[in-house]
C-alpha cells in the first residue's frame, strides 16, 4: 500500500438495539481504501458487507449504531459529525450507487434535471452550467444520443441505461471515493460486463477510488485491486485479489471459491460448505465459522482470531498454507 | 437420439399486448403482438438435463410454462412420451416446477408438513394419514432436513431449505420430469452449491428429468447434457452441453461466454458487448441479433437465418449457411 489511506475503517462495530438485547452486526471491521483503488468486499447475505457501506456514509437507519471504532477520511473522523457536516460530505466526497438503478431514481423528475440538481446543491454556479455539465456526464458514462435522454424520464431507460444515469448521478460532485453495493446485481451479463468496464475506467480516468459490495467473485476477480471477503459480521480475509482468489488461506474463502461453478470446466460435483451462516442472535463463541469448517480444533472455539496487518491479511487460527484451490 | 421424452415441434407463444380497440381506432395504430416465443423446437432425452439459457426477456421462462401445462402455446406442437409407472401400466410423465423465489412459491400459513402433503392428497396419490405422513418425513430426509421439519412454518427456514422444501413437494407428486425456472438465483454461492448437487444426487437416484431455466452460464454449464441458447424468443443454437461450450458457434453464444466474469481465469481487460436486448414488441428485421453482431451481413439485416443442423450442435447464422 502507498500513501496514507482515502478511507480507514478501524475495529468498527455497529449493533442494533433489539427487544432482547444489542445484536451485533459488525464486530471489529477493519479497512482501508487507497485513493484510484478497487476495494473488492464480498460475503454472502447477512455477512455485514452493505452494512459497511451503509455505516461509511452514514446512513445507518435506527436501531443501528456505530457502537464503537472509527472511520476517517482523509485522516478526518467522520463517524461522529453533526449530521449536516455528514450531508456535507456525502455526495459531494462519498458517492453511492445502489443496486436497484429504478428505486435510486426519482420517477417525476427528468434524469437531466436530477442530475442538474445535484451538481448545483454541490457548486455554487449557474443552471445552464449545471445542465451543460449534466450532458457531458451522460456522455460520459456512454449514454447513447445523451442530448435527447437527458430530457427523459427514468422509466424510459432500460436497467442497464438507469444504471449508468445511477452512476453519473454518483459521479457529478466528482466524489474521490463511490461505495457501490451490488451496482450489477439486478443487470444481465451483458450490461453487467459494460457497467464493470465503465466503473473501471472512471476510476483509471478520475481517480476515484471505489469500495464495490457485491457477492459475486467473478465481478470481483474482474474488478477489483483487493479484496475483503467477510464472515457473519466479521472481515476474515484481506488481500490483493489474485492472491485471495488464487491462494486463499482461509476456510471460508476456499470454500467459497470452490463452491462456485465455472464456465471453463466441469466437475461432477461442486464442493459444498455444509450448513448455513449463524444469525446475528447466535454468532458462535471463537471463530464465527469453526462450525462450518472441517479443519476446526479447540482454539477455533475458544478464541476469537485477529486478523493481522499483513498485505494478504487473514483471520484464522490454522490458516491454510496458501495451496492453489483447484 | 430416440429415447426423447419430450419433444417440442415449432412451438410459439404470442401475446397480444396491443392498446384496447378503441384507442387503437382513435390513433391508429395496429395491433401489437409480443412474440415471446417464437418457431422453438428441441427434444429433451430421459434421464437427462436439457438447460435454457438467455437474458431477461428471450422467452426462456415461458418456455417453461408452456411445457408444464401453465400456457398455452399459440401454434406448434408439445408432445410428451409415456414413462412406465411401477405398476406396470405406462402414462404421460408427471411433471412439477421449481420456482425462482423461495420466499413466495410456499404457503407462510401452513405447516410444511402440509405443504408437501398437498400434492399426494390433491391428486389422491394415497388416502392413509398415517401413511401420508410417513411419506412427507421421508421426502423430508431425501431432500436432507429432517422429519420433524414437517410441523414447522416455511419462515423458520433459510432461503437454501425453503428450496429444498419446494424440492421435496415437486417429488411427492412421484414426477419424472422437474421443470426448475432459476432454482438457485435467489441464493448465495455456498448454498447454491448444496442445491445444484442434491439436484444432481436425486436425478441419479431416481432417473429425472430436468428442464433447466437460468441466466448463470456457470451453472448450466455444471448440470446440463443438452442446452439451447434463447435470444428474444428464437433459439440461436442448442446441442450437447460440452460440445457448444468447447466450441461455440453461434456469435451470441460466443460473446455471451466472453463476457461471464469468472473467478477461474478473470480477464481484466475485456471488451464488452455493446448495445441491449431490444424489445420483443419491436424485434430487428431479419437476425435478431444482427444489431449487436460484430460479424453481421447484408444478408443477415434482411432475412431471418434457417436452422441449420451440424451433428451435433443445431444453429441459426447466416455464417453458417452454404
Amino acid at each position: 500500500m502507498s500513501g496514507s489511506p482515502l478511507l480507514a475503517v478501524c475495529d468498527l462495530r455497529v449493533v442494533f438495539d433489539g427487544r432482547r438485547g444489542p445484536l451485533t452486526a459488525l464486530d471489529g471491521v477493519s479497512l482501508d481504501i487507497v485513493a484510484g483503488e478497487i476495494l473488492g468486499v464480498v460475503g454472502e447475505s447477512g455477512a455485514g458487507k452493505s452494512l459497511t457501506g451503509t455505516a461509511i456514509i452514514g446512513l445507518l437507519d435506527p436501531p443501528g449504531r456505530i457502537a464503537g471504532g472509527t472511520i476517517a477520511f482523509e485522516g478526518r473522523r467522520i463517524d461522529n459529525l453533526p449530521p449536516d457536516q455528514m450531508r456535507a460530505l456525502r455526495g459531494r466526497h462519498i458517492g453511492a450507487i445502489f443496486q436497484d438503478p429504478l428505486t435510486s431514481l426519482h420517477p417525476l423528475l427528468r434524469v437531466g434535471d436530477q442530475i442538474a440538481e445535484t451538481i448545483l446543491t454541490h457548486h455554487n454556479i449557474p443552471k445552464a452550467e449545471a445542465r451543460r455539465r449534466a450532458l457531458k456526464l451522460l456522455e460520459d458514462v456512454g449514454i447513447p444520443a445523451p442530448d435527447v435522454r437527458i430530457d427523459h424520464f427514468p422509466h424510459q431507460f432500460s436497467g442497464g441505461m438507469r444504471q449508468r444515469v445511477v452512476i453519473a448521478l454518483a459521479l457529478c460532485a466528482e466524489p474521490k471515493l463511490i461505495i457501490a453495493d451490488e451496482p450489477t446485481t439486478a443487470l444481465d451479463v451483458s450490461i453487467q460486463a459494460q457497467i464493470t468496464t465503465l466503473l473501471k475506467r472512471l476510476c483509471r480516468e478520475q481517480g476515484t477510488a471505489v469500495m464495490l459490495v457485491t457477492h459475486d467473485m467473478g465481478v470481483i476477480a474482474e474488478t477489483a485491486d483487493r479484496v475483503a471477503v467477510m464472515y457473519a459480521g466479521r472481515v476474515v480475509e484481506v488481500g490483493p485479489v489474485a492472491e485471495v482468489i488464487g491462494q486463499p488461506r482461509h476456510p471460508y474463502t476456499a470454500g467459497l471459491m470452490a463452491s462456485i461453478p465455472s464456465v471453463h470446466r466441469r466437475n461432477d460435483q461442486l464442493r459444498q460448505i455444509d450448513g448455513v451462516m449463524p444469525r446475528l442472535h447466535a454468532i458462535p463463541p471463537g471463530c464465527a465459522f469453526h462450525p462450518r469448517c472441517d479443519l476446526a480444533a479447540q482454539v477455533c472455539r475458544e478464541q476469537v482470531p485477529e486478523i493481522g496487518a499483513d498485505r494478504h491479511a487473514v483471520a484464522c487460527h490454522l490458516p491454510l498454507a496458501g495451496v492453489q484451490h483447484v | 437420439m430416440s429415447d426423447a421424452l419430450l419433444t417440442v415441434d415449432s412451438a410459439s407463444c404470442h401475446f397480444d399486448v396491443s392498446p384496447s380497440w378503441l384507442s387503437r381506432v382513435a390513433t391508429g395504430m395496429p395491433r401489437q403482438i409480443l412474440r415471446a416465443v417464437d418457431n422453438v423446437s428441441f427434444t429433451v432425452q430421459r434421464g437427462t438435463t436439457f438447460s435454457i439459457v438467455g437474458e431477461s426477456g428471450c422467452g426462456k421462462s415461458t418456455v417453461a410454462k408452456m411445457i408444464a401445462g401453465l400456457q398455452p402455446p399459440t401454434s406448434g406442437r408439445l408432445a410428451f412420451a409415456d414413462v412406465e409407472r411401477p405398476d406396470g401400466t405406462r402414462a404421460p410423465p408427471r411433471v412439477q416446477m421449481i420456482f425462482q423465489d423461495p420466499y413466495a412459491s410456499l404457503n407462510p400459513r401452513w405447516r410444511v408438513g402440509d405443504i408437501v402433503a398437498e400434492p399426494i392428497r390433491e391428486l389422491r396419490l394415497m388416502s392413509d394419514e398415517d401413511a401420508i405422513r410417513d411419506r412427507v418425513g421421508e421426502l423430508l430426509e431425501v431432500v436432507g432436513l429432517a422429519r420433524r421439519d414437517a410441523s414447522r412454518y416455511p419462515h423458520e427456514f433459510s432461503g437454501g431449505q425453503r428450496q429444498r422444501i419446494s424440492i421435496a413437494r415437486a417429488l411427492a407428486t412421484e414426477a419424472d420430469f422437474l421443470v426448475c425456472d432459476e432454482p438457485t438465483s435467489a441464493l448465495d454461492v455456498s448454498v447454491q452449491a448444496q442445491i445444484l448437487n442434491l439436484m444432481l444426487r436425486l436425478q441419479k437416484q431416481f432417473g429425472l428429468t430436468y428442464l433447466f431455466i437460468s441466466h448463470n452460464l456457470s451453472v448450466v454449464r455444471h448440470v446440463s447434457d443438452h442446452l439451447a441458447i434463447m435470444y428474444l424468443g428464437r433459439i440461436v443454437e442448442s446441442g450437447p452441453a460440452e460440445t457448444i461450450f468447447s466450441a461455440p458457434r453461434h456469435p451470441y453464444t460466443r460473446l455471451l461466454l466472453e463476457t461471464i466474469p469468472d473467478v477461474a481465469k478473470p480477464n481484466r481487460e475485456r471488451r464488452p458487448m455493446s448495445g441491449e436486448v431490444p424489445s420483443p414488441i419491436a424485434p430487428p428485421t431479419g437476425c435478431h441479433f444482427h444489431p449487436r453482431c460484430l460479424q453481421a451481413m447484408d444478408a443477415c439485416r434482411s432475412t431471418s437465418p434457417h436452422w441449420r443442423m451440424a451433428k451435433p450442435i443445431g444453429v441459426a447464422c447466416h455464417l453458417f449457411e452454404e
